[in-house]
């Protein structure tokens, strides 16, 4: 059984979560202010964080990098700011997910267990992401699955393995495009752009809704490949 | 009688010059006829007084001579620190306006009033002379005693001159003097100063010994010792004549004298205006210096009429009104000036020509005296002409000696020559020699009409060389037989320099007018192009385009941003008015209100003008002008010109500050007409789904355990469904706030279309219920340049408005085609289509039916269209081909210049 700790000040929604995540058998530990939830944190080991970024004590964003500093636990920000300029500050301190309230509670359960997926799988990215019937073998770089002649030119490969070692997270474009263009290119999108689209033409078995190549609005993309 | 009743304007001055006086420092001159009649000893005697009743008394410069009196005297007084002024190597101590300025003392003490301090040091001295220094002092409110002796005074400055034969360098505007709030005459009999002189106790400079021995003599003594006793008198006189003028029951309200002193090009000029300031004083009455330009003055050289500027500042400097005005003959000129201005005497110098020549052409003087009609003529004596003050330069070069002589013309009139001989060649058969002559004559009237002076005489002397040489007996001879023809000669000589001359001064006159019309044309033509600018940058860049032309120079406009800083109103750079210590002359013009810079009083060191624009009241900004040619700019004529220009561009900016604010006024009732409008349509869209919240939890609450399980999980449904509603509500006005209250700071980046099409369709598909999204996007289109999540939000708006008003079933198109540096997007549906005016759905607040089930505060186009048009783009909503509705809008294809 998976242990979770909440901080998040508002107790209604302590409420609602505790229930929620009961209800699929999770344990819960809650914290109403960042330095609780920092003690916590170290007493219970959670195998996974839900933060509010508007603690009354701290910033949300201030607890996760201070976590981050010595546990690489997955950490779920759930907040009610939706500008990019906060998403982005909360993942570059090392959230591994952004979820805005109002929340649906469906989505929510999915960003959930998908994280502790990520984390039990270790350190090591898989060698292998499934994309429906579409196997991507990373260590021989190679794809399998029908159709057979799925050929990807280098650049593809490298925006595909980049995701892929990070499948499930929010990869920054900026991050994309420095990683496989080269940082003198950071503030031009536009080929990283027309290469997700070259991707999803190929991999997606329907373009126009992609289902595992996921745009994150502002932010980059996700793979978020088949369980 | 009218004249015995009080002008009400002069009684309105008389309260205002009062309240600015009370506003004011006092200033309390300490004023002897010489040095060393103990003014500073006087003064720093009072001082000390003032100090042990209690006042803040501090010595602001005092210059002691090395005298132990004084020095005794400075002791427990409080002295300001004096500046340390380098000047080619060598430092002087001068007086320290910041530092008294900051000090704030209730009394400073500046000795030496007449001081001039070292324009050219470092660090420069803001003002060139030190009575400006005291001016700025008593404008901020501190008292000022200070010292002065009676040859510094401007007006006396030419008697004392020929009393002593020394002429002062340094003197005070008369102005200063007569405005002060206290003289105070320190009086010495000569034979008591010439035994302080004796007994060493008067400072003396060690080189100016035999000067200072010529200075000295007992007669010299007596006479300045008069003056400064006249001059204390005629103050008194002034005063008590105010006084008078203040009390209404005083009876004699005379018309008051109108001096006017006539000046011109001649070194005697300056010399009029001293003595008509002095006469104006004795009289108390107004004056005003005319500069008379006639034709004739326009062949002098520029040094010349360079010096028109220096005499009108020295009559500007003594208080006079300056004006110029052009005529045909300064006589004429003068008339009619002094006659429409009422003018009671008028000085003139003394004419110069005599014998022969006053008889053929009186001077102005004489012509004035004989002509004179309601006026006196004074006529003041030449003096020496090496006393004037204002150097005249070397031996003026007349002009038109310089100019090339003009080659073209004299052959010109030389062919004239020729013409009316061929011409008299061909009629000298059938014509008497008389009516020959009319051929020659008229050769020289039209050389007279078009080659100028020069080759009119020319023309005429060949004429006549040619009219004897060919026709007059005995022929192919220059003898002349008959007398009669020297007339014929001296007519036609005479005959073709009045033409010339008056055809020159034609032109003139046209020239003069011409100019001056051009003139009033520029100015009405920024006028005109002012009333119709909006914004001040825009009336900024017309007034520095209007300078600049008109005056040869560049101008810069500096306004003061929000934090009262200035800056400039525009981006065309004009370096030389930017520089840094130049734009703290502008602050101090804009701080003071007076103008200041290049050919002004204050920090004449800067090499631009600074002109205040608007009035006391607001200070709207500086106009700075760099002049290319200075008498385009500095003459006061010019300036005045100048001055209009700035009072036009001041009223415009003035215009557009109330424009602002009328427009804010406007803005923020707007604002709160739809803040009420938005209360009122969110309270009804949020209670909808907050009631059906409430409603559904309460039953899940006292009944859920009797409910069957598809009941509750609908009534959970709604809950949730209505919540997500009241979520998208609330984002949208968040989203109406932001874009309303100012521009949002857009996040742009390089994105294509099919991904923002797929975000916004899947946001949307949950909903879609039964309806149907195809997207039909070629799969080369251009990526647009935008905020991603705005624009999705736009899709996201545009497709919620598709489920919100079809009927399930409907299909809806998303469709785009590149056009020019934009994406044309298109959305449309087989739906019922658009009810009513399109344009206005677009307004804030506007749904196609009027209020029903459907919920949605109708905020969602307008907050598309404020998002597509921040980035550039607009949005239109029309009819698709099956009669749906049909939305298109564009994104921007390219980065913006940046």
């Amino acid at each position: 059984m998976h242990l979770i700790l909440v901080a998040e000040d508002e107790p209604a929604i302590r409420d609602v979560l505790r229930v929620l995540l009961a209800a699929e058998h999770f344990r819960v530990v809650e914290a109403e202010s960042a330095g609780r939830a920092a003690i916590e944190a170290r007493s219970h080991k959670p195998d996974l964080m839900i933060v509010d970024l508007g603690l009354p004590d701290r910033d949300g964003v201030d607890l996760i990098r201070e976590v981050r500093s010595w546990s690489p636990v997955p950490i779920i920000v759930l907040s009610a700011r939706t500008n990019e300029a906060d998403k982005i500050a909360a993942l570059d301190a090392g959230a591994d997910d952004y979820v805005t309230k109002p929340f649906a509670a469906r989505e929510l359960l999915a960003r959930v267990r998908a994280a502790l997926r990520r984390s039990a799988t270790g350190a090591a990215p898989a060698a292998t992401i499934t994309l429906g019937r579409i196997v991507v073998d990373l260590a021989r770089r190679e794809l399998h699955g029908t159709p057979a002649d799925i050929h990807l030119t280098p650049l593809e490969y490298r925006v595909l393995e980049n995701l892929a070692r990070n499948a499930g997270s929010i990869v920054k474009q900026a991050r994309l495009v420095r990683e496989v263009w080269g940082p003198g290119q950071a503030n031009d999108t536009r080929a990283l752009r027309v290469c997700i689209r070259n991707l999803r033409q190929k991999l997606e078995p329907d373009p126009k809704r992609p289902k595992y190549l996921v745009t994150e609005l502002g932010l980059g993309y996700r793979l978020r490949p088949d369980p | 009688m009218a004249e015995n009743r009080p002008d009400p304007d002069e009684l309105l001055s008389h309260v205002r010059a009062e309240e600015v006086r009370s506003r004011r420092g006092r200033l309390r001159i300490f004023f002897g006829a010489n040095a060393g009649v103990g003014k500073t000893y006087a003064m720093l005697e009072a001082a000390r007084g003032r100090r042990s009743a209690g006042a803040d008394v501090v010595i602001g410069y005092v210059e002691p001579h090395g005298r132990f009196d004084t020095e005794r005297l400075m002791e427990g007084l409080e002295r300001l620190p004096t500046l340390a002024a380098r000047y080619r190597g060598v430092t002087r101590q001068e007086f320290d306006l910041d530092a008294a300025l900051a000090r704030r003392p209730s009394i400073v003490l500046v000795d030496e009033l007449a001081h001039s301090n070292l324009v050219g040091a470092e660090p420069a001295p803001r003002h060139p002379k030190r009575w400006q220094d005291v001016e700025e002092l008593l404008a901020a409110g501190i008292d000022v005693w200070t010292t002065i002796n009676v040859q510094h005074l401007e007006s006396l400055n030419d008697v004392v001159a020929q009393i002593t034969g020394a002429r002062q360098r340094e003197t005070v505007p008369d102005r200063i003097f007569d405005e002060a709030d206290e003289v105070e005459l320190i009086d010495l009999p000569a034979e008591d100063l010439l035994a302080r002189l004796r007994a060493g106790k008067i400072y003396l400079p060690d080189d100016a010994t035999a000067a200072t021995e010529r200075f000295f003599r007992k007669g010299n003594l007596l006479a300045l010792r008069e003056l400064a006793l006249r001059r204390t008198t005629d103050r008194v006189q002034a005063a008590s004549r105010a006084s008078q003028r203040g009390d209404s029951s005083a009876r004699g309200w005379l018309a008051r004298d109108r001096i006017l002193v006539a000046t011109g090009p001649d070194p005697q000029s300056e010399q009029t205006i001293r003595a008509g300031k002095r006469l104006a004083d004795a009289l108390d009455a107004e004056w005003t210096v005319v500069y008379v330009e006639t034709p004739a003055l326009r062949r002098l050289t520029e040094r010349e009429r360079d010096r028109r500027v220096e005499l009108l500042r020295l009559a500007e400097s003594l208080g006079a009104e300056t004006v110029t005005i052009d005529g045909p003959s300064a006589a004429d000129a003068l008339l009619e000036y002094a006659q429409t201005r009422q003018v009671t005497r008028v000085i003139v110098g003394a004419p110069k020509r005599s014998g022969w020549r006053a008889w053929l052409r009186p001077s102005t003087a004489t012509e004035l005296a004989l002509r004179a009609r309601g006026f006196d003529v004074v006529t003041i004596a030449a003096a020496d002409r090496a006393e004037s003050g204002i150097r005249a330069g070397p031996v003026p070069e007349r002009e038109w000696a310089r100019q090339p002589f003009r080659w073209r013309r004299y052959l010109a009139a030389f062919a004239a020559t020729l013409a009316c001989t061929a011409l008299a060649a061909a009629m000298f058969p059938y014509l008497e020699l008389t009516n020959l002559v009319m051929i020659y004559l008229l050769g020289v009237a039209a050389s007279g009409l078009w080659l100028g002076r020069g080759p009119s005489v020319f023309s005429a002397v060949l004429n006549v060389a040619a009219f004897d040489f060919f026709f007059v007996p005995p022929q192919f001879t220059f003898a002349v037989t008959d007398v009669e023809y020297l007339l014929t000669f001296g007519v036609m000589l005479i005959i073709g320099l009045v033409i010339a001359t008056l055809m020159a001064s034609v032109r003139q006159q046209t020239r003069v007018a011409g100019a001056r019309e051009r003139r009033t044309a520029l100015l009405y033509a920024m006028s005109r192009e002012l009333a119709g600018a909006r914004g001040t940058a825009q009336m900024a860049a017309i007034a520095i385009r209007h300078v600049a032309e008109v005056f040869d120079c560049e101008a810069a406009v500096l306004l003061p941003d929000p934090g009262g800083r200035l800056r400039p109103a525009e981006d065309v750079a004009a370096p030389h008015v930017y520089a840094g210590s130049d734009l703290a002359v502008a602050q101090w013009v804009i701080d003071h209100g007076r103008r200041a810079g290049l050919g002004t009083d204050t920090l004449p060191a800067a090499v631009a003008l600074y002109l205040p624009l608007g009035d006391e009241q607001r200070r709207l900004g500086v106009i700075a002008v760099l002049p290319r040619n200075r008498r385009r700019v500095l003459l006061p004529e010019q300036l005045h010109l100048l001055e209009t220009f700035a009072g036009q561009l001041g009223i415009a900016l003035e215009r557009a500050r109330l424009a602002e604010q009328a427009e804010a006024t406007r803005l923020s009732a707007q604002s709160e007409t739809l803040r009420n409008t938005l209360l009122a349509s969110i309270s009804h869209d949020l209670r909808t789904p907050l009631a059906v919240m409430a409603g559904a939890a309460s039953t899940l609450q006292e009944h859920g355990a009797d409910l069957d399980r598809a009941t509750s999980t609908g009534l959970a449904q709604s809950i949730e469904t209505k919540a997500r509603e009241m979520s998208e509500l609330i984002s949208n006005v968040l989203d109406l706030m932001r874009f309303e209250s100012g521009k949002p700071a857009l996040r742009l980046e390089w994105e294509t279309l099919d991904d923002l099409v797929a975000v916004a369709q899947q946001r949307a598909e949950p909903r879609l219920d039964g309806r149907v999204i195809d997207t039909q996007l070629p799969a080369e289109l251009p990526a647009a340049f935008v905020d991603a999540s705005l624009i999705v939000q736009v899709l996201t708006n545009l497709l919620e408005n598709f489920i919100k008003y079809t009927p399930r079933g409907t299909r809806a198109r998303i469709s785009a085609v590149p056009d020019g540096d934009f994406l044309r997007v298109t959305i449309e549906d087989d739906g019922p289509g658009l009810p009513g005016d399109a344009s206005r759905l677009f307004d804030k607040f506007q749904r196609g039916s009027e209020e029903g089930a459907i919920a949605g505060v109708g905020l969602g186009l307008s907050i598309c269209r404020a998002i597509l048009r921040a980035h550039g783009g607009d949005i239109s909503a029309g009819s698709s081909p099956s009669g749906g509705a049909r939305f298109e809008f564009t994104l921007p294809t390219k980065a913006p210049a940046a």
